[in-house]
């Protein structure tokens, strides 16, 4: 039982077991007997017949290596390459947004940084890339890239700039007070300093980044959703649920391990004693604040300090 | 800019479609992430299960896949849409949204004072009682704010329907950019402009009722 859940009812006595234990076997009997009936219909419509043979001994004198080679090295290969090129750059010029807010003297330098972060996360993805493609008449992998770049750059500067307000005031005084610039005192005091405590939610925001990826499935970008269409129209539509599950699956499964990461990562640090602490002794960041900041950052304006999911 | 006039009946009806694609499925994703989210702090356990199972997948699924599988993998079940367009897109946002729905609604009823779940047991109310007549009303307070950008996250979202045949925004953009070849930066940046109209007053209104609800605790 969660500390969260206990909150809300009492550990249970003899006479409360008792009864947790029917409605266990009740609800349990319930999604067992829902689970029975889906699969009742789905073997109905044939969902288990030897469409799934399409994974190992394809129709229409295919090789299942050909299969293979569509999905992983073509499609999946597609989804990581739009990914590695896309997040290096959303990071660094996020990195230089985030430092501009906070470092530089000049007004018109941090409102310009203020004014690009505010616009660029509060417009869909979609849109940036079908402005690179239609607009500038880029190539469909440099619009998917610059779509993701341009929105996650946006991200990032806003989890950086949590970040950096998260942290001690006193880390900033000492910077300036030992007579280096704002820019200084930003770049090699405090920047460090947030990009550790914020190191989950930029993790996250990666898998964001990759989820989103899959957009390019809608301004012709041959990645891995693309794929699994293109298979099936060859194949046939009665191939489309072992297709859709290979991909779904490997989807599902490189973003849960990179959420994972996060979390263990989040963990490793709330043990740590190398992160920023508040003169109280409390971390600068509470648990969950990094999540809830990239939250905030991906959907909201000025609602920081909300413990968001 | 004469583009953008000119075309401004067409972008508004799409406009109107991206609010009304925001404002129903947006309904039914409250409706859908409170029970998800009732179902995770709930003491049954099989609920509790099926509530976490469901946010871990929904979440890291591609919004994409989600419109894939109704729109092209469902009909292979047995579920066929009447027609492509508005309600499988419906669905597919209503269900994604669900997920963060429900993340945003426990984040607020764990911020409940732990005194008060604690009195509302002492003086004897059970689970469902405490949670609709205790925590819940304040819970609301606190999950507002982050309930708005999730709202404003859908409203981006949306856009993921200009691909699976809805005509909203992004599509009628896209059409029109083919339509002008000339202007299609300043029709982007016109439709860039609608959907700020919808995100930022959202966003204003979110910090508004967050400095509002602030209470102490």
């Amino acid at each position: 039982m969660s500390a969260e859940a206990s909150v809300l009812y009492d550990a249970p006595g003899p006479k409360a077991k008792a009864r947790d234990r029917v409605y266990n076997i009740v609800f349990t009997a319930a999604f067992v007997a829902l689970f029975i009936f889906l699969a009742w219909q789905f073997y109905d419509n044939g969902v288990f017949d030897d469409r799934w043979a399409v994974l190992w001994d394809p129709p229409k004198g295919q090789e299942a290596a050909d299969v293979w080679t569509a999905l992983v090295v073509r499609g999946l290969g597609a989804t990581l390459l739009a990914t590695v090129i896309a997040a290096p750059i959303a990071l660094i010029s996020g990195g230089l947004l985030a430092v501009a807010r906070r470092g530089m003297t000049k007004r018109a330098g941090i409102w310009s940084s203020v004014i690009v972060t505010e616009i660029f996360r509060g417009l869909p993805v979609l849109l940036l890339m079908f402005l690179a493609k239609l607009g500038f008449g880029w190539s469909p992998l440099w619009s998917v890239v610059f779509g993701l770049a341009v929105y996650n750059m946006a991200v990032v500067a806003e989890i950086l700039r949590a970040g950096l307000a998260a942290l001690p005031k006193g880390q900033r005084e000492a910077g300036l007070s030992i007579g280096l610039s704002p820019m200084r005192t930003t770049l090699m005091i405090e920047l460090p300093q947030a990009v550790r405590i914020m190191l989950p939610a930029l993790i996250s925001q990666i898998v964001v980044l990759l989820k989103d990826s899959s957009l390019g499935y809608i301004v012709g970008y041959q990645e891995l959703l693309r794929q699994v269409k293109l298979l099936r129209d060859y194949f046939g539509v009665d191939y489309t649920i072992p297709l859709f599950f290979v991909g779904a699956a490997m989807y599902i499964a490189i973003n849960i391990t990179v959420s994972r990461l996060a979390i263990w990562i989040e963990g490793r640090m709330r043990r740590s004693n190398h992160v920023p602490k508040r003169p109280d002794g409390e971390d600068a960041m509470h648990e969950g604040g990094a999540e809830a900041a990239r939250f905030t950052a991906n959907t909201g304006y000025g609602t920081g300090g909300t413990p968001g999911p | 800019m004469i583009t953008f006039i000119d075309e401004f009946g067409t972008i508004w009806g799409a406009f109107l479609a991206t609010v009304s694609l925001t404002a129903v499925s947006g309904v039914l994703a409250l409706i859908g992430g409170v029970v998800v989210a009732t179902f995770r702090v709930s003491p049954i356990g099989p609920l509790r299960t099926f509530g976490t199972v469901y946010v871990e997948i929904v979440r890291n699924t591609p919004l994409t896949l989600m419109f894939f599988f109704w729109v092209f993998v469902a009909p292979s079940f047995g579920l066929v849409f009447p027609e492509l367009g508005f309600w499988p897109a419906i669905v597919a946002l209503s269900l994604y949204t669900s997920a963060f729905v429900c993340e945003a609604m426990r984040s607020g009823i764990n911020s409940v004072g732990l005194g008060q779940a604690e009195a509302a047991r002492s003086i004897g109310m059970t689970f469902g009682q405490s949670l609709t007549h205790v925590v819940l009303p304040q819970a609301w307070r606190s999950a507002i704010p982050p309930l708005i950008s999730v709202l404003i996250a859908l409203t981006k979202n949306t856009s993921v329907a200009a691909g699976f045949a809805f005509t909203e925004l992004v599509a009628i953009s896209q059409r029109l950019a083919n339509r002008h070849p000339a202007d299609v930066i300043e029709l982007f940046v016109g439709v860039g402009l609608m959907y700020l109209l919808i995100t930022i007053p959202l966003g204003v209104l979110a910090s508004r009722v967050e400095k509002k609800v602030a209470f102490a605790r």
